[in-house]
């Protein structure tokens, strides 16, 4: 009896410690949203305290400052594109270069891997010069355009997509199920899409949100590519009010609260999935 | 071509024209530029000065100094992330009824993103802390950390750990959980206490999450440039530059395309050859398990 007493009073300081610890964690996002709300002559006589009001002008300031709708909508469409575009392309590849034993498909895969190397700082100057001479040749416009920022996501997503897909399909994709489909009648297209693709959910889904954090947060391509304010990104917007109002920090942190906001939508309401995601990955990677 | 063969193309030639056009190219144009003397504006011309920006960059102070404290850098929060990470991913794969709730808090820096965590940071670590001074009268601890060149280059280790230890958490709990029941029962039939069994048996069996965890933390910070960018912006007087910003602000602000691009590709040498031997290391490790 004793014993059980003093095993759940110690387990309840446990538990107790570990929800302190993780509050003062997150503190640094308790104090952004806190002082979000209060006057500059409040948030510089107590920084750590409740605002004793709440003050919306801020947030109202910020929106328009960084033209905070059309910003956000950029972000969404690159980030939903890309990764779906990453996802099919990936998909695809990694299926036929494991279905195809041949010595090219084998090339074609290390090729893949060993690229994943190059870091980005090596190749962004050089994909700037590309980027302008392909627009000056083609007559399409690849920097400063969203859809030129979702054609060069494809790309650096290409390996670590390929490498997901692929130790999937290797591992478990049965090739007796492909066999029946194609006796069934079914063309490699649909032999693809309707038999295999569905059975590579579960990699489907750690692609995606691996790939979606990534794009999302992403800031050095984007900052270099997207010249025009009206197609700028949630960090590229973010840097650049940074540098234009640093000193108003209250709108600055209002500016912050709402860029966090989506992310931790996303993240509650996808936790088990990104948890599970990331995992995966990590084992893989 | 026989129709094999045209499913293949139709299937793979997509990404691989992509990914051709988007890194190959560029990365072998970028060797190219690394030889030539060129400050980026299209009308004038490339000069070609052979491996001139190589013997440069070896003796440009300021890019040696930032390759060393990258590497000072990226050994301390090494040991910090990984150190936290383990820590976390032990208490929250513990019976504790709260554990999951500290797992869902503790990873959700990561997702934020590092230039997001740079501002915020440089609110906490600067008018934050000097208010808090100025409040508690404790103005050694609690004073603009981003204005002093040490505290700043701490401020940076600090965001990073912070960011990166609950994504190594998860792949610690991944691997606290791949160990069988049954091991951890024999551990305790046998006596081993709490610690024994740590460092005996679950450390030990840990080892593949461990080389994963230290080779991501290694390959993220050296590469490090939101964070640094946000927090200090490379300041105060250059004192927490990291190696990408450097790059970074030798072609783009100073517009010294070539130098810079020669710089790059060092980078990406010492990037390829720390990989190179991490890999190395991780397949003779997974050969003996």
């Amino acid at each position: 009896m004793n014993k059980n007493g003093a095993k759940g009073a110690r387990n309840a300081a446990a538990n107790a410690a570990l929800l302190v610890f993780c509050l003062m964690y997150l503190s640094p996002i308790y104090i952004i949203v806190v002082n979000s709300f209060k006057s500059r002559a409040e948030m510089y006589t107590n920084v750590l305290a409740l605002p004793q009001t709440l003050t919306w002008e801020y947030y109202a300031g910020a929106v328009q400052r960084m033209d905070f709708i059309n910003v956000f909508k950029n972000s969404l469409i690159v980030t939903l594109c890309s990764v779906a575009v990453i996802v099919v392309l990936c998909s695809m590849t990694a299926w036929m270069l494991v279905r195809t034993r041949t010595r090219l498909s084998r090339f074609l895969y290390s090729f893949l891997i060993v690229t994943m190397l190059i870091p980005f700082q090596t190749v962004m100057m050089p994909l700037m010069q590309e980027m302008n001479s392909l627009t000056k040749a083609l007559g399409i416009p690849m920097k400063n355009s969203l859809g030129g920022l979702v054609f060069m996501y494809a790309g650096f997503g290409a390996g670590m997509g390929v490498f997901l897909f692929h130790g999937f399909v290797k591992s478990s994709v049965p090739v007796s199920l492909e066999e029946a489909a194609i006796i069934d009648g079914c063309n490699i297209w649909q032999v693809f899409w309707r038999i295999v693709f569905p059975i590579l959910k579960p990699t489907t889904v750690t692609v995606i949100i691996l790939d979606v954090i990534w794009i999302w947060n992403d800031y050095l391509l984007p900052s270099l590519t997207l010249t025009s304010n009206a197609n700028k990104t949630i960090p590229v917007m973010t840097s650049l009010f940074f540098g234009t109002y640093t000193i108003e920090w209250n709108m600055a942190m209002a500016a912050l609260t709402m860029t966090i906001i989506p992310v931790i939508i996303f993240y509650f309401s996808a936790q088990k999935h990104i948890i599970k995601g990331i995992m995966a990955g990590a084992v893989k990677g | 071509m026989s129709m094999k063969k045209r499913w293949f193309a139709l299937f793979t030639v997509p990404l691989f024209f992509v990914f051709i056009v988007v890194v190959i190219i560029p990365f072998l144009s970028g060797v190219y530029y690394s030889f030539v003397s060129w400050d980026g504006l299209p009308k004038n011309p490339m000069k070609f000065v052979g491996f001139a920006n190589y013997a440069k960059a070896f003796a440009d102070t300021r890019f040696l100094n930032s390759l060393e404290r990258t590497t000072v850098f990226t050994l301390i929060t090494m040991v910090t992330v990984n150190v936290l990470a383990l820590g976390f991913a032990l208490v929250v794969t513990s019976k504790l009824r709260l554990r999951n709730v500290g797992r869902v808090m503790i990873f959700m820096p990561y997702l934020i993103g590092g230039l997001l965590l740079g501002y915020i940071w440089q609110f906490i670590l600067g008018d934050c802390m000097a208010t808090l001074g100025e409040m508690t009268g404790r103005t050694d601890l609690f004073f603009y950390w981003l204005s002093n060149k040490q505290f700043a280059f701490i401020g940076l280790i600090v965001v990073a750990t912070w960011q990166m230890a609950g994504y190594m958490m998860v792949i610690y709990i991944a691997g606290l959980q791949s160990i069988s029941d049954d091991v951890m029962e024999a551990a305790n039939v046998d006596g081993a206490s709490y610690w024994q069994a740590l460092f005996r048996i679950r450390l030990p069996l840990l080892m593949p999450s461990i080389t994963i965890c230290l080779f991501l933390t290694l390959s993220n910070c050296f590469k490090i440039y939101d964070v640094n960018l946000a927090l200090t912006g490379g300041g105060p007087a250059n004192a927490t530059e990291m190696v990408s910003m450097n790059i970074f602000n030798e072609i783009f602000a100073k517009s010294n395309y070539g130098y810079g691009q020669a710089k790059a590709i060092v980078f990406f040498i010492i990037v390829g050859v720390i990989t190179m031997f991490q890999v190395r290391l991780t397949s003779r490790r997974e050969v003996e398990v």
